[in-house]
């Protein structure tokens, strides 16, 4: 029997806030977005945003004495879209991320005024097509990547004008 | 899901050659490996290829950042070889792509 559906067929994942398990959540998320039909270059695109989300959360969301809490996945698969949904239980964050996390390294900035880190929010606005972070108790990394098909994305799909 | 490094060395020149996932976990080492070369008395210049690395994530870009700071310390140079394309993509989208020196190999 087919059954019409409108809501999500969701997918559930549960770690340890450890560095360890940051290649299972990427090897599932690959999974996931490959029964989705997306492409090599769009499951690599998926898998990096979904690996600097879990990894934001083991190395900012707990304190390395404290036991290690947990990140959780949700992967809600829809018809026209994967939203991935990374959760951590940490500290959540201090103040919204700042303009600097958000942008890339600048050719012909001093080797000196270049930190070593913050690139991962820039990299999952810039990998997928909506980003929505919220943060209190812990923080909340909500991601969608559309389907493209015959190269036309979906119907209802708003163009944002964060893409890139 | 792991990483495996070879070094090959001589006078002046070490070669680190990465292979499999560079992230959180993997970076460290991958980072320790690389320092150790360019703190090494006499070598001017540390390589690293990069051909058979299957993932790099920003941990990747904050490692080169920190061993080009630390290339600029002791007066080595420092090098990156055979970017696999998602690795460029990486290099091309956080903006390393125009602050690293890319050594262009035979094959391309």
């Amino acid at each position: 029997m087919v059954q019409k559906r409108s809501e999500a067929d969701v997918i559930s994942l549960q770690l340890p806030s450890l560095p360890e398990y940051l290649g299972v959540a990427r090897l599932t998320v690959s999974g996931v977005a490959n029964r989705l039909g997306f492409t090599y270059d769009e499951i690599e695109d998926i898998k990096l945003a979904v690996g600097e989300a879990c990894s934001n959360a083991v190395k900012h969301a707990y304190r390395l004495e404290e036991e290690p809490g947990l990140i959780s996945l949700s992967f809600s698969i829809y018809p026209d879209r994967l939203v991935i949904v990374v959760t951590d239980e940490g500290k959540g964050l201090d103040r919204e991320p700042s303009a600097d996390q958000l942008a890339p390294l600048y050719a012909g900035r001093d080797l000196d005024e270049v930190e070593e880190g913050g690139l991962g929010l820039y990299l999952i606005h810039a990998l997928m097509d909506e980003v929505d972070i919220r943060t209190g108790d812990g923080v909340s990394v909500s991601m969608t990547k559309y389907v493209q098909r015959d190269g036309v994305a979906g119907d209802d799909r708003t163009i944002s004008e964060e893409e890139v | 899901m792991d990483l495996t490094m070879n070094i090959t060395r001589n006078e002046t020149e070490h070669l680190v050659s990465l292979s499999g996932d560079v992230d959180a976990f993997t970076g460290p080492k991958a980072k320790e490996a690389i320092m150790t070369s360019v703190e090494t008395p006499g070598v001017a210049v540390v390589v690293v290829d990069l051909s058979q690395v299957e993932y790099m994530d920003s941990t990747g870009i904050g490692i080169f950042i920190g061993v080009m700071k630390a290339c600029k310390q002791v007066g080595c140079d420092f090098v990156v070889q055979n970017l696999p394309s998602r690795v460029e993509r990486l290099f091309r989208i956080t903006g390393l792509y125009d602050l690293v020196s890319i050594r262009k190999g035979e094959s391309e």
